[in-house]
């Protein structure tokens, strides 16, 4: 199965339990798109860096307009506001950190 | 020199930035959070009534954040009388006029009227969203284009949220049938409803709108209208076509 990897950015005035993002996350595709478009997804945490806010999620390759266009609609996680950035989106978590690596160095 | 300024707004525009202005910390905030975004213009909506002050206080914002500011106001007539005395005293002032058609006969005359830039219909009431085929044809003619704001996506929910999305669908499909220009922009009222132009143009696959198509309601067609509405304004501008290019004694003797 082809997969996803995509790099998103947390913002939020707390720092969010690695389960609340990934709860957010999940009941805003369960809203959108239902079980059936659910379950489609294949939607894993692959990593989370709660101190910088950014996290790494990998979904199926068929599913990744549904998944990108969830992320946007997440406003709270837990029961504090927050927002959930697009950074990147890679075929491999190699190629993510690689493009991840160079966009900070830009922004530098 | 209008080259240079046009050319500063190259990227993507959010067009509908409604804070309130009353709150300067939040208008501030708005903006900033705009430009780290990753925008290159915003159109902020000022009152009708203090205009002048409120845009010469935000473009110092806008340029402080490094943002193009674009003036826009939001016409809510009641009535077509209303809305073309209102365009009389507005069209020579903003360089974007949106009119949230509140009745058929609002959206019709809108529609067909060449100084008005962005049709725009509630997000809440569907019974007053008069984007059909006939709508449509006016518009493409005038040059009017559609806006579709994408905050009411992010707090809606349920019923409501379904209701608009279906509706926003059948709308892109007639805008793109008759080549009515779609914009997307914001409608945000504060901080959290922003996001970045690319998490936008994701969240447009809910109303079917390709990815493509969605990037360029982000950036080529409000480009399109600021550009055409700045040449417009231009002192110089006599006519489509017809400009001066020399006044008094620039013009050479005889």
């Amino acid at each position: 199965m082809r997969r996803r990897y995509i790099a998103v950015k947390i913002d939020s005035d707390q720092t969010a339990k690695k389960e609340d993002v990934y709860i957010a996350i999940w009941n805003s595709i369960l809203r959108l798109f239902g079980e059936y478009g659910a379950s489609w997804t294949d939607l894993r945490l692959i990593e989370y860096d709660p101190e910088n806010g950014r996290a790494v999620l990998r979904c199926s390759h068929e599913a990744l307009p549904l998944v990108k266009a969830s992320i946007p609609c997440v406003t709270q996680i837990g029961d504090r506001a927050a927002v959930i950035h697009i950074q990147l989106v890679s075929g491999t978590l190699k190629s993510l950190r690689k493009k991840l690596i160079s966009m900070q160095k830009d922004q530098c | 020199m209008q080259r240079v300024r046009d050319a500063a707004v190259k990227g993507f525009i959010d067009l509908h930035l409604c804070p309130n202005l009353k709150d300067q910390d939040e208008t501030r905030l708005m903006i900033e959070k705009s430009a780290e975004l990753g925008y290159k213009a915003v159109g902020v909506t000022l009152s009708q009534k203090f205009f002048r002050s409120e845009a010469e206080k935000i473009k110092k914002i806008c340029s402080e954040a490094g943002l193009d500011f674009i003036s826009r106001i939001d016409l809510k007539p009641a009535n077509t009388t209303e809305l073309l005395k209102s365009l009389r005293l507005l069209r020579r002032e903003v360089e974007i006029i949106s009119v949230k058609c509140g009745s058929k006969s609002v959206a019709r005359q809108a529609a067909k009227d060449h100084r008005v830039d962005i049709l725009s219909f509630s997000p809440l009431d569907m019974r007053k969203r008069f984007f059909d085929s006939a709508e449509a044809e006016l518009a493409s003619k005038a040059l009017a284009s559609l806006e579709f704001d994408l905050a009411p996506l992010l707090y809606l929910r349920g019923y409501r949220r379904i209701r608009l999305l279906s509706k926003i669908r059948e709308e892109a499909l007639i805008a793109k049938k008759y080549d009515v220009p779609i914009v997307l922009s914001s409608g945000a009222n504060n901080v959290s409803l922003l996001r970045k132009p690319e998490d936008y143009a994701a969240l447009s696959y809910l109303f079917g709108l390709d990815l493509n198509d969605a990037k360029k309601a982000l950036s080529e067609n409000p480009l399109k209208i600021i550009e055409r509405n700045r040449r417009k304004l231009n002192p110089n501008f006599v006519a489509p076509g017809v400009y001066i290019i020399r006044r008094g004694k620039d013009c050479p003797d005889g």
